[in-house]
Order: C-alpha cells, then structure tokens, then sequence
C-alpha cells in the first residue's frame, strides 16, 4: 500500500513480556479504533508511534506512512499529527500564536497570518487569534488544538481519549468535526478510546486490546 | 545536532565536576600541609607537627566542645521548631501568614541577620533600650557579655533564626509529595492530637526526605564563620574563625596549623553527622514504642503554642533586627537609653555611598557570572536527563548537597594553598568559580522539580507539530518556565552575595563583596557603616527575589494558564 498507515509486525515487550502486538493497515480517510481497559497497551502504543517509547521497553516491527518508514525518526519529522484528552494549548501564547507555531515554515508575515485567520474561521472561532487560551471554553479549546495539529500538515493521525474531557453535546460536535476534517484530507486516523460511543461515530475497524 | 547531542549527554559529568572539583582539590590541599608538607615555605619532610601546635592551642577543646554544642543545638531547636510549625499548625490561616514571612528571610544573608541580632540584643541593643530605664535602672548599657558570651548561644540564635527558613522550605517541599493531610485525620479520628499524629505518621516519610538539608543545617552551624565572627566568642573563637586567623597570618608555616584545624574540623563534622544518625535510628526506636504503647499523651495546645510563637519570635528576630540596622544608618546622634535617634540624617550613606556602590558593582558581577554559569549547567542537566530519559538517583541527589556539607573552612584554605603552589592568580575569577560550588546546589534544588514537574506531553505535542528539541526547549519550555527559573535565579543570587569565606580565601584578600565589606566592620563597632553595608547587602539579596515575582506576572500579565506557576 503506497498511501495510509501501516503497522508490519508490530509487538512491544517490556522485560520479556510482550505487551502490545499489532499487525494493521489504515487506509486514507479511514479510522482505526483501538480499544481496551487502562493497562492493556494503548499508551504503549501511542507512546511507540509518536517515538516517545521509555527505554526499558523493547519494540519490533515497522510503522509505515504513505510509504515512508518512519519507525526510527524522531517525533518532529514524522508527519502523525497528535490529539490528546487534554487540548495541551501552550499557555503562554496567545491562540493565533498557537496555530502559527503549528503551522509549517514559509511564506509571508502576511500570508501566514490570513492562513491563520482562515483556520479560526474554519471552526467557527474568527477574531479570536489575540485572546489568552485559557480564557476558551472547553470546546473552542478542543477545536484550536485540532486546527494546531492540522496546520503542521500531519500525514496521519493519532487520537488518544481526545474527546473524553468534553461534556455530552460538545462532544459530538467536536468529534464530527475531527472525523469530517480527517476525511476530507484523506488523512488515516488512529483512534484510541476506551468510549463505545466514540468508536462507533468512527465507523471503522475496531481493535480490542487486553 | 550530531555535534550536540553529545555536548549535551556530557553536561552532568561536567556539572559534577564544576561541584565535586574544587571540593576534593581542595581537600587534598588541606591534607598535604596538615602533614607538614608545603613546599611553598620549604617545608617537604611529613610530621605530625601541625597536629602537635593545633592541640597545643590553648582554645582547642573549648573550640571543639563549641562546634559541637553551636552545631547540634542549631540543628534541635531549628528542626523542633520547624516540626511544631508545620505538625501544629499546616492546613490553618496561621500557617499560610507564617510561611508568607518566613520564606523571605531565607534569601537575607547570613552576616545581615547576625548584625540585626546583635544590634538587638546587645547590652545597648534596642530591647535594653526600650526597657530601660524604667523597668531596668538602667541609665548606662550594662556591662553583660550577652552578643560573644562565652557559649555561643547568641551564635546559636542567629543561626536559628537563619536555619528555621531553610528546613521550613525544605520540608513543604517534601510535604507536597506525601499525603500529610489525609494521614493526619486518620491519626485524628483514631484519637491522636494534631502535633502527635504528625509526628508518628507523617514525620518519618519527611524526615527521610529532608535527612541532607538537615545534615547541611549541622555542618554549616558547627563551621560558619561570618556569623561566629559577628555573634560568636571572641577569646578564644570558635574553631573555623580561628583557623581563618591562622590562615591570615603572615607567617606562613602558620598555614600548616591551619591546615591541621581545617582538618580536625571536617573530623569533627563527619563525627556530629554520625552522633546525629545514632540519634535518628534511637528516635524511631522511641517512636516506635510510642506507637505500640498507643499512647494518646498531653500537651497538645502547649506544644502548639510553642511553635506559633517561636516562628513568630525568629520572624520578629530578622525583621527588627533588620529595621535595627535601617535605623543605625540614618541615625544622627543616639544616646543611651534612647529607643529612637535624636535626628535622621543621611550622613551614613553620603559617606560611605561611593564605595558601597562600587562593591555593591562586583558583588553583582560576581553573582551574576555564577548564577549564569549554575543555570546553564542545571538547564543542561536537566534538559540532558529529560532527552536521555535518564533519571536521577538517590546518589546523585547526594553529590549535589556534597559541598553544602562539606564544611567550608574545612576545603577552601586548602583550594587556596593549592591555588598558591599552582602559580594560579586569586581574583575575581577565581572567585567566581568557588561561587559557583555554592550557588549551583541550590539552583539545580530550586529548579529541578517544577523542570521534572513539566508536562512533557507539551513536548510530544509540539514535536508532533514539527518542533525540534532546540525549538522546544526556548520556545515552549523555557518561556512556561519563566517563573521557577527566575525564582532558581534570585535563589542563586542570594547564596552568592552571601558567600563570606570563599570571596576571602579565594580571593586572596583583594577581592571585596558587600558581605566581606560588612563583617570586616564588626570588629570596628562603626554601627552606622555596618547599618548601611549590611541594608546593602541584604537589599543586594532581596531585590532579586522581588524581580522574580514581579517580572513573570507582568510578562504573563494576560496568560491565566500560567498565573499560578
């Protein structure tokens, strides 16, 4: 497979004990949702593909985007864009300054700055590039962080837990949103939940782990 | 960035030897001419000469019996006074006021709050005046040997009131990691009181944790020198200041005796540590018996009070101490028993202005050389154990409090022997580098737990977004730590200005700081400099911690997630 995210043979061991296999491929614009109790792997995991791996475990196998194998790089240059439960926006700059740390070098004062503009637009949070991220609701949060990741021009996906911080009617929204931008872009999505209700709004392939 | 990744990997060995190098050199020079062996004056044969004139000093048992008394009681009454504060009163408003006026006190230097004390309690001290003479008689300032009585207990006060600051700290730092509260109520609904319940169930996890602060509180109060020059017996002195005498003679071959004394001294503090740990395994015994026996026991509202008014007598100790020597240095004429000068005039500081500022200048240069020089090799450390994952262990934890209790008086003269048979130039520099064996345990303990307390996921976060490690560090890092890092900064500030015994030694006499300036005053009873040199000198240490409160809030004046750090 030339595009999409593949995991070859993937099995992570700590002491000698496995803790995590996984043979899959996720295709572009696919969602492949991991699930399983705390303590059955998904960190491991997560921690694995975003290469923040602890020392003591002892990992085999490849992960390969769009082709490229990406097992041996360093975080920065791997292209999987990254959500987590928590929107993790940097507090000491302001939302616009967020969005422009994610966003790819090049191009004008200018035209960074309408591309950032366009990205708040896009979610519905024009105007809002001066204000302090701690003063956005949990939801706008969310969408600021998701526009972040987007903006650096991820070739993947990786979803840990992302909405299960937002409250009931937030939570459908934003998780449309992130599904519906995924999609969009052909990007392959790896979600990690322990929320039914998550995986199904995902409507891909559902993996049980533990 | 193949270039410097390894760079950075080598930065703790580095740090290590920034710390331990000077320490174990200078030990080493002690060693040599404590066994006659100092080529500099011709002296190459080994013998136990030095030894012979060091216990032939008529002071040398009283000196020895000194250290030990001055040492072991600053260490009990700091550390009971800090266990009754925080067993007695943590959770309650009291506690939060205390500890907002007590942390401060930890950055006033020593030889300040020494000066202040004596200006309190000395015969012609404020608390004589404001007694006098309708409680006391007196119309003179009696003849009582009260700042330099003969057993060190003015000594021992200034170093209390020094000591309870830093073990409070220390101790709300390891109780953040504990959970205190909760272990305490349980103690409380089994029927224990509020102090005894502490003591059984919390103090032991805390006192392993606070075991080297306390052994640095020890060997520092059985060694100081600055504040036992100020406070402490005059004839004969204390041991440390002795030796610092021996080593200021002009007869060299003195410096054999010194070296001797210097090492008797290091004796003696590895002797006191090893008495103190035969008394910490015979207080768990005690305390375990306490614990069989069920034993509710009484006094808890004595023993609390007790603590409430110690912390509030050291506070009020330092704090008029320092509005004495504030006084002293705008004073016009004051007599006997006046409670207030006759005139304010700015005299003081009109006359000695120039010159305090130029010290003031190279204390500033001196601190902020070190300072600079402790942060980059902590943030390198740091920053080299979070890319790494390595993690620090118990042993590294004790090679950063090495030189705090390694006495002093007991490696420096030998660093400067060293210095002299080397050829090497004392000066600024040198003293820069001796600053920095000091200031750099106390920047790495400042900075180390929020940089570990970290959210590293905001690193993930932005590597995920392209960011590389570099670009981390300054952009993300860095600036969500400005607050901690600015407090490290004025922490190290703060040691360094009041470092006495390195900037003399090392500096061979010609370097000057605010605090040497200050405590060569003390022989010359010149209350009016000393009121300025040591305002100045404490001003010196202050200021910075304002910047480092004030700064953040005004850079981070708009960013509310970050108003608490």
């Amino acid at each position: 497979m030339d595009r999409g995210l593949c995991f070859e043979g993937v099995e992570i061991r700590q002491g000698g004990a496995c803790i995590v296999a996984l043979d899959a491929e996720i295709a572009p614009g696919e969602v492949l949702t991991v699930m399983g109790p705390s303590g059955s792997g998904k960190s491991t995991l997560l921690a694995f593909l975003t290469g923040t791996l602890a020392r003591d475990f002892e990992a085999r196998g490849r992960i390969v985007l769009d082709g490229r194998d990406v097992t041996g790089l360093p975080t920065a240059e791997r292209r999987i864009g990254l959500l987590f439960q928590d929107d993790l926006l940097f507090p000491h700059l302001n939302v616009g300054e967020n969005l422009a740390f994610g966003l790819r070098p090049g191009g004008s004062r200018a035209e960074r700055r309408v591309r950032v503009a366009q990205a708040l637009d896009d979610v519905g949070l024009a105007g809002m590039a001066d204000r302090d991220p701690a003063t956005l609701s949990g939801g706008q949060k969310a969408r600021v962080a998701l526009m972040r990741m987007l903006l650096s021009e991820p070739a993947a996906l990786l979803l840990d837990e992302p909405f299960s911080r937002l409250d009931a009617d937030r939570r459908a929204q934003v998780r449309d949103l992130v599904f519906g931008l995924a999609r969009a872009r052909a990007l392959p999505v790896l979600l990690v939940t322990h929320d039914a209700e998550d995986a199904e709004a995902a409507g891909g392939q559902v993996l049980r782990l533990g | 960035m193949a270039l410097r990744r390894p760079a950075l990997a080598w930065l703790p060995a580095l740090t290590v030897l920034a710390m331990l190098g000077p320490v174990a050199a200078g030990l080493a020079g002690t060693v040599a001419p404590a066994l006659g062996y100092f080529p500099a004056i011709g002296a190459e044969r080994l013998s136990l000469a030095p030894f012979e004139a060091l216990f032939g000093w008529g002071g040398i048992w009283r000196a020895t019996f000194l250290s030990l008394t001055t040492g072991i009681g600053t260490t009990l009454v700091s550390l009971g006074l800090v266990v009754l504060i925080v067993a007695g009163w943590s959770g309650t408003r009291a506690f939060v006021a205390l500890r907002t006026v007590l942390s401060p006190l930890l950055s006033v230097p020593h030889a300040a709050a020494a000066f202040g004390l004596a200006f309190l309690i000395a015969p012609s001290g404020w608390i004589v005046r404001a007694l006098s003479p309708w409680a006391t008689g007196w119309e003179r300032p009696p003849d009582l040997l009260i700042v330099q009585d003969p057993y060190g207990l003015a000594l021992m006060a200034g170093l209390i009131v020094k000591e309870v600051p830093f073990l409070l700290l220390m101790t709300l730092a390891a109780l953040g990691q504990s959970n205190g509260a909760r272990a305490v109520t349980v103690a409380q609904t089994l029927g224990y009181g509020r102090v005894r319940g502490w003591l059984l169930t919390v103090f032991p996890q805390i006192y392993a944790q606070i075991r080297l602060p306390v052994y640095v509180v020890l060997a520092y109060a059985m060694s100081v020198v600055d504040v036992a020059i100020v406070l402490g017996p005059n004839t004969p002195p204390t041991l440390s200041v002795q030796i610092v005498r021996w080593m200021a003679d002009p007869d060299l071959s003195m410096r054999l005796v010194a070296a001797a004394g210097a090492l008797w001294q290091a004796v003696l503090v590895l002797g006191a540590i090893l008495l103190w740990r035969v008394g910490e395994v015979a207080a768990a015994a005690l305390g375990r018996r306490w614990v069989n026996a069920g034993a509710r026991g009484w006094g808890e509202g004595v023993l609390r009070q007790a603590g409430l008014w110690g912390g509030m007598v050291v506070v009020a100790a330092v704090a008029l101490g320092l509005a004495s020597l504030a006084v002293w240095s705008v004073a016009g004429a004051w007599r006997f028993p006046e409670v207030w000068p006759e005139g304010l005039t700015g005299r003081s500081w009109m006359r000695h202005g120039s010159e305090v500022a130029m010290t003031a200048w190279e204390t500033a240069v001196i601190a902020g050389v070190a300072v600079l020089i402790a942060l980059v090799l902590t943030v390198g450390c740091l920053e080299a154990e979070h890319r790494y994952r390595l993690r620090m262990s118990g042993r590294a934890l004790t090679i950063l409090y090495l030189p705090l209790i390694v006495p002093q008086v007991a490696f420096l003269p030998g660093l400067q022997t060293l210095m002299l048979m080397g050829g090497l130039k004392s000066g600024l520099w040198a003293v820069v580098v001796a600053h920095v064996v000091f200031v750099l345990p106390y920047v790495f303990l400042s900075l180390g737990d929020p940089y570990r307390a970290w959210d590293p996921r905001y690193a993930t976060v932005a590597a995920a977004l392209g960011a590389g490690r570099e670009r981390i560090l300054w952009r993300v890092r860095l600036p969500m730590l400005l607050a901690p890092v600015l407090t490290a900064l004025a922490v190290g500030l703060a040691v360094s200005v009041g470092q006495y015994l390195p900037t003399l030694l090392i500096g061979g006499g010609r370097v000057q700081t605010l605090t040497t300036e200050a405590v060569a005053l003390a022989s010359g009873g010149d209350r009016r400099a000393i009121g300025v040199y040591g305002l100045a000198q404490t001003a010196a240490a202050l200021l910075p911690f304002a910047a480092a409160v004030l700064i953040p809030a005004l850079v981070w004046r708009n960013r509310r997630g970050l108003a608490h750090g």
